[in-house]
């Protein structure tokens, strides 16, 4: 199998083959109501991409790379390929030595609250798509606001408000409602919506919202095409110049994030460091998060692929994240266990969600739970115990980390 | 550096392949082709001053041809004054290469990056390829490339002082951060300091005082000329790495992998 | 007779000549200098038909070695 057509196979059913050979609108053409940025970031990350060849780089490049205090592009480049897969306690020693220069012990928590999972797009490897029969709703402001102070009650100050991708369902009034009472009860808010225009961002912020996150899934547009199969998200360059429309829109931070498996992960992971590279030279204000979500590689499958994501590639991409951008935020899903976000944490994260549910409406006892899981979880520890296990390892819990003026 | 790939940067849409500026203060007149030639530089600055009357020799008149004039603002005090000497001089060199020198402070030297940006402005929407000595300021060298600037140009030390790279930490995060190249004007002055802001990543050197000042200028011209060049390889070639003094003997951290 | 100022000294000219009659008079170079007039930029095209006239201020400029020292 060439490295174009590879697909991790545990996201295809006989259902997405079918739906895979209908007709489709084209990916890269805006839809009307979608803002169009004059920018250059996109083609550069692309291009950056595209002539990224990891084949090349070599021992020596990879610890040149680990050695440097300021590392360049390249660097990340040779510390994303194969070679530096011998060097990975290098690679996480010097990550940590980064952390604590930037971050000292601290890290941050949070934790995301899923206020609807109405989805308008067909994104085949998601829990949340069109066409997954799944309990959908949304809470409204009472639920919200119910589950929001059940969540402060654990001590947390950071909320990360997510919906699924449903203009119609989840409009941005809805959501700046949900900011405004999120600010009564943290300190950050954070989004993970689906992709809007700047002036929509903007009043977004005004409610009360502090970054914005925003999953690219794959950089690879070919492959993104054949794996977001409808819906806006569909528009390739729409949804990869978000972040720079929500800083247009005020937004104090952005997130960003390639699923890495779903596409060659080192080009992915590449491109993922090039767009918050790009982005935060063009606006140096910009506080620049990644988040490292993986598709498992299928255990037991005889087709090992060199494309997959095990434990050590994860390490090696959120390790070279670090390495290239020292100050950036880190965080590491619940989609990975306990021991491996623990550790992570450790060597190279800053910021780690506790006390998770990715169900609609599990926080308050008062709230029904009435919509399913966008994903099973698989650190479902409290805010509490996670805090017990940072503060094990020498870490410090943070609450929050910005003060208002 | 193989012979056939060419390694040269760009200056307003005009490629060089020398990345030695010269100065063409504090010379003899027929120094000067000596000078540039042992250089191999491509460009040349030069200040606009009160012509002479009655024939005497003009500086033009020995600098090689083929060599890039590039006049600078020296004696503008303000944005204002920079604007007017830019246009002045693209009179006479009929070039729109203009380096920015705005400098109101008699006893250091140092250069007003905020006139200085706004003298960039100014000259960038009339076509001038803008050059921009400044203050190694990474605020200030954001707001000259978003206004047009062709490089940045910051200073090692106060001009005419062969101090060296005093701002060395200042350089190099304009370097790392600035789409820009990156040409260090001033303070270096000798060889071995222009060799180290090469290696650094710095697109080219400017220098004039440090070979002005020297027993014999050829010779020096061609020292800088080659320490340029060596530093360019150096930092072509990726530098080797440095160990660390006291290795860590932290424990290991990658013991949990699992899958 | 007319009077100027020329680099800041007055000068008496005989009668009114273009730019470029003065110039040569003086030896100065014209492909060598920049030439203000009243603070305006006279292009080069413009020697020969832009004249000289009382209380001109004119300032004939040219390159030297050097920047600011």
């Amino acid at each position: 199998m060439s490295k174009d057509e590879h697909i991790n196979e545990s996201i295809l059913s006989d259902e997405i083959k079918e739906h895979q050979k209908e007709a489709r609108i084209d990916h890269m053409t805006y839809l009307p109501d979608m803002e169009v940025l004059e920018s250059d970031v996109m083609e550069r990350v692309i291009s950056a991409m595209e002539s990224y060849d990891y084949e090349k780089y070599t021992a020596a490049d990879v610890l040149r790379a680990i050695e440097n205090e300021n590392r360049t592009p390249e660097d990340f480049a040779a510390l994303l390929s194969p070679a530096a897969m011998p060097f990975l306690e290098e690679m996480a020693q010097a990550a940590k030595k980064e952390k604590e220069k930037h971050f000292g012990n601290s890290i941050c928590f949070f934790t995301p609250l899923y206020i609807a999972n109405y989805c308008e797009n067909y994104c085949i490897y998601c829990g949340f798509n069109c066409h997954n029969k799944i309990k959908r709703a949304k809470l409204n402001e009472s639920e919200i606001e119910a589950e929001m102070a059940e969540i402060a009650k654990t001590g947390l100050q950071e909320i990360l408000i997510l919906t699924g991708e449903s203009k119609k369902m989840s409009d941005v009034t809805y959501i700046g409602e949900a900011c405004k009472i999120a600010r009564k009860y943290f300190k950050v808010v954070g989004l993970e919506v689906y992709p809007m225009n700047s002036d929509e961002y903007a009043y977004l912020h005004k409610c009360g919202a502090d970054y914005v996150t925003v999953f690219q899934e794959t950089y690879h547009s070919d492959k993104y095409e054949t794996l977001h199969l409808a819906g806006h998200k569909r528009i390739f360059p729409y949804r990869l110049n978000a972040q720079e429309r929500a800083l247009k829109g005020g937004m104090r931070g952005v997130g960003f994030a390639a699923l890495l498996g779903l596409d060659d992960f080192r080009k992915d992971a590449f491109a993922t460091g090039m767009h918050a590279y790009l982005l935060q030279r063009k606006y140096p204000h910009a506080e620049i998060a990644f988040s490292c979500p993986r598709l498992r590689p299928i255990i037991n499958n005889d087709k090992i692929n060199p494309m997959d994501v095990h434990e050590a590639q994860l390490l090696q991409v959120v390790t070279a994240y670090r390495l290239f951008m020292p100050y950036a935020s880190i965080t590491v899903s619940t989609r990975e266990c306990a021991r491996v976000r623990d550790n992570l944490m450790n060597i190279a994260a800053t910021k780690i969600s506790a006390g998770v549910s990715t169900g609609i409406g599990s926080h308050a006892k008062d709230v029904e739970d009435k919509g399913d899981e966008q994903f099973e979880i698989s650190d479902g520890r409290s805010v509490t115990e996670v805090i017990k296990a940072m503060e094990n390892m020498g870490l410090q819990p943070v609450m929050n980390d910005y003060i208002y003026v | 550096m193989s012979e056939n790939k060419k390694d040269s940067f760009m200056l307003g849409g005009h490629e060089f392949t020398s990345r030695f500026i010269l100065g063409s203060g504090k010379y003899s007149l027929e120094l000067i082709d000596a000078a540039v030639k042992e250089a191999k530089a491509q460009i040349v600055t030069l200040a606009l001053r009160r012509a002479n009357e009655g024939g005497v020799a003009n500086i033009l008149d020995y600098i090689p041809k083929g060599v890039t004039l590039l006049p600078n603002t020296s004696g503008a005090r303000n944005a204002d004054e920079a604007v007017r000497i830019a246009r002045l001089s693209r009179e006479i060199c009929q070039s729109d290469f203009v380096k920015i020198e705005v400098i109101h402070d008699s006893k250091y030297l140092l250069p007003d990056n905020y006139e200085t940006a706004k003298a960039v402005e100014i000259l960038a929407k009339e076509g001038f390829v803008v050059m921009p000595y400044m203050y190694p300021d990474l605020n200030a060298a954001r707001d000259m490339a978003n206004a047009g600037a062709a490089c940045i140009m910051p200073l090692a030390a106060p001009i005419g002082s062969n101090k060296g790279v005093c701002t060395k930490e200042f350089i190099q995060i304009l370097i790392d951060e600035i789409d820009l190249p990156i040409i260090v004007d001033a303070g270096i002055g000798r060889p071995s300091q222009a060799c180290e802001v090469m290696e650094m990543g710095a697109a080219a050197v400017m220098a004039n005082t440090g070979i002005a000042t020297a027993g014999n200028i050829p010779m020096m011209a061609a020292a800088f000329r080659q320490a340029i060049e060596a530093g360019r390889e150096a930092y072509l070639s990726g530098l080797g790495r440095v160990k660390e003094k006291g290795a860590s003997a932290s424990s290991p951290l990658t013991g949990f992998l699992n899958e | 007779m007319i009077t100027l100022t020329v680099n800041g000294k007055k000068r008496e000219l005989d009668a009114e000549m273009t730019v470029q009659e003065f110039l040569l008079s003086q030896q100065y170079h014209p492909g060598q200098v920049a030439v203000e007039l009243n603070e305006a930029i006279i292009a080069k095209s413009d020697y020969e038909t832009v004249s000289l006239k009382q209380g001109d201020v004119l300032e004939v400029l040219t390159f030297m070695g050097g920047g600011c020292r």
